[in-house]
């Protein structure tokens, strides 16, 4: 891939995020409520104090000039500072982000390691009853919401059979020093292997709600492609050269069959960063998802429009990877 | 037959679908000598692909092939197991495709395709190591010189789709012959290719088989290939073998006519400016044959004797037809 290509993908990243800019502002700013009453409550103050909190956080200025303000200081990463935690939204995404990261990750490769064994073999025995089974569990699986299916887990694994833990991301007697955030990573720099076997605990529940929908849906993909690569001239050509079984399927034909799984990988990555949403509220996760949920509530307005602000860059960073994953996965194609 | 290296005898291979049943393949023998090229020629459905395909051990669902043996250097085919029949495909009988841009692999290198053929099947390499690794790339280079691609050290790294069709034509040949197999299948070898490139791909392998003393079955539905490069022929019809022969006896004296239809039909420069005759009508449907002559509906000479069923009748010493007007006791 050449620099000028590389500098393209750039320069394609300024209009996407100009309009996602507009967009994740004024639906904020049209959404009713209003931070300043939700952050008074109940509590009795002035009309003045009212008006110099409304002056403090800059919302008595008109709604375009506060779009120009925000335009201004996101474009040097100064986001402003949440209504709510008083510091800058940077710090407070920032803070959260590496357990949002954990889960999606661990999510991603639950995902991929069930669903390409699913999908090849749901493909090689085609018609077959575990074909069939494979078919209608991932219809259940893209169907299936994320806060009912998630409860249903909690309430089976974590309250009846006692087995994990209900919510949050460890116990509250683990004491792990925080390295990198990411606490599979910390556990294991401090040696604490009975934390990690804590924070493994906490993971699989979030972990295969979160996952569930991408590995039904990768399944499926998987499954179509390896069927039509499998009816391919080199397929048969590759038999023809009399190469064992597991070479003609997974060099020959798998090789080609994952081109399509990985581009929707690579997408659907950034669906999971949305879904955290979700299933971080479900179980307790102190992620980046339940604090956009929460921070709407507050109509926290700096965090919400970093927030998004931030999927979407992640986004087009995914598509980008997936471009990427693309070339090397089939020569054919250069950026 | 005196000298076959492989001898196919009333193989019958059908498709079971959901239309009906179909015989692709209907009683169809046929041998192959030792160093010899024969060639097989049909129309699109007339079964020379299946049966070779069955000779392979390819043939896909819902096909299977239903009876009939086939006997290759000595051995049953068909008593072979899948992992015993893999061992022999790729190493004692080889194919190429039609077309190689869809038969190479878009994934994987050149030198890759090349090296696990020799990887599966060549036994005489080094156990493993570099030394191996290292046989394994000088024999793939030297089978990219036989089949005249140069630099091949450089080209084996490439991807199929940096190469010109004509040397993907070679790549695939170079793939099928790495482990110089007694037999090689060559279906349609020119079909995907411009005229020039033909010649030269035809010469290729006639150039190789005199060199490693091979035998090919070459499928085809040009006869003019057929004439120039194959010591005997075969022609098929509709699941059947309807004539055999040495190629000259076949082409120049026809029995059936079929076959006199298809030269019939091929445009020749002597006879400029006269009408080309193409062969009336269309090949009947596989499905719910009656079992007279299956060419009747188009022939031109057909007669009440047609209705019953045609066995192979002798028209010289190795010429064979399926017409009843051999022999001249057509009734």
């Amino acid at each position: 891939m050449s620099l000028s290509k590389l500098l393209e993908r750039i320069a394609q990243l300024v209009p996407v995020l100009l309009g996602v800019s507009v967009i994740a502002f004024t639906m904020m700013a049209l959404t009713p409520g209003d931070p300043v009453q939700i952050m008074i409550g109940d509590q009795a103050i002035t009309a003045e104090q009212e008006a110099q909190l409304r002056h403090d956080m800059g919302l008595d200025r008109p709604m375009v000039e506060r779009f120009f303000i925000f335009l201004g200081n996101t474009t040097h990463f100064d986001f402003g500072e949440s209504f709510y935690h008083k510091r800058p939204v940077a710090d407070v995404i920032a803070e959260r982000l590496p357990a949002t990261i954990e889960l999606s990750l661990v999510a991603l490769v639950v995902a991929l390691a069930t669903a390409i064994p699913l999908g090849v073999l749901a493909a090689i025995k085609k018609n077959s009853i575990f074909d069939r089974i494979a078919t209608v569990g991932s219809l259940l699986g893209v169907s299936l919401p994320g806060f009912w299916f998630g409860i249903l887990l909690l309430m089976l694994f974590a309250v009846h059979l006692h087995l994990l833990p209900v919510s949050g991301r460890i116990g509250f007697d683990s004491e792990v020093p925080s390295v990198t955030g990411f606490l599979l990573i910390d556990t294991l720099v401090a040696g604490n292997m009975k934390a990690f076997g804590d924070a493994v605990a906490h993971l699989i529940l979030p972990a295969i709600t979160l996952g569930l929908p991408m590995t039904a849906i990768l399944m499926r993909v998987t499954r179509t492609s390896m069927l039509e690569v499998l009816r391919q001239d080199y397929v048969t050509f590759a038999d023809a050269k009399g190469l064992s079984r597991r070479r003609v399927l997974f060099r020959h034909a798998l090789k080609n069959a994952l081109i399509p799984t990985v581009s929707v990988a690579a997408i659907e990555t950034g669906s999971l960063l949305g879904g955290n949403m979700i299933v971080e509220t479900v179980y307790g996760w102190p992620g980046l998802g339940r604090l956009v949920v929460e921070s709407i509530f507050l109509r926290n307005y700096p965090l919400v429009q970093a927030a998004v602000l931030f999927y979407a860059v992640t986004y087009v960073l995914l598509n980008f990877v997936a471009d990427l994953l693309y070339t090397v996965l089939n020569p054919r194609v250069k950026l | 037959m005196k000298d076959a290296l492989l001898e196919v005898r009333d193989l019958r291979t059908v498709f079971e679908t959901r239309a009906g049943r179909i015989c692709a393949v209907d009683g169809v023998s046929v041998a192959v000598r030792r160093g010899e090229c024969l060639g097989i020629v049909g129309e699109s459905g007339s079964g020379k692909s299946v049966t070779f395909a069955s000779v392979m051990g390819l043939v896909k669902a819902p096909g299977r092939i239903e009876s009939g043996t086939i006997v290759f250097d000595g051995r049953d085919l068909r008593g072979l197991s899948p992992r015993q029949m893999r061992a022999v495909r790729g190493r004692d009988i080889a194919m190429t495709m039609q077309d190689a841009l869809t038969a190479l692999n878009p994934a994987l290198s050149v030198g890759e395709q090349i090296a696990e053929v020799l990887e599966a099947h060549d036994e005489t390499l080094p156990a493993r190591g570099a030394a191996r690794r290292k046989a394994i790339r000088k024999a793939s280079i030297e089978m990219l010189g036989l089949v005249g691609i140069p630099s091949a050290e450089t080209r084996l790294r490439q991807y199929p789709h940096e190469f010109s069709g004509g040397m993907r034509q070679r790549i695939m040949i170079a793939i099928a012959l790495a482990c110089r197999p007694k037999l090689l299948i060559a279906d349609e070898p020119t079909t995907a290719l411009d005229v020039t490139i033909q010649a030269q791909v035809l010469e290729l392998i006639s150039d190789i088989r005199a060199k490693l003393g091979m035998s090919v079955a070459l499928i085809t539905h040009d006869l003019g290939v057929v004439a120039e490069h194959c010591d005997r022929v075969m022609v098929m019809y509709a699941g059947q073998v309807v004539e055999e022969g040495p190629t000259t006896e076949v082409i120049g004296a026809p029995k059936h006519p079929y076959t006199q239809g298809l030269l019939a039909s091929i445009p020749r420069p002597a006879l400029r400016g006269q009408p080309i005759h193409p062969i009336e009508g269309q090949v009947p449907d596989l499905i719910g044959l009656a079992p007279q002559c299956r060419f009747y509906s188009r022939c031109t000479q057909r007669r009440e004797a047609c209705l019953a069923p045609v066995e192979m009748r002798a028209a010289g010493p190795a010429h064979n037809a399926r017409c009843i007007l051999i022999g001249g006791d057509e009734e």
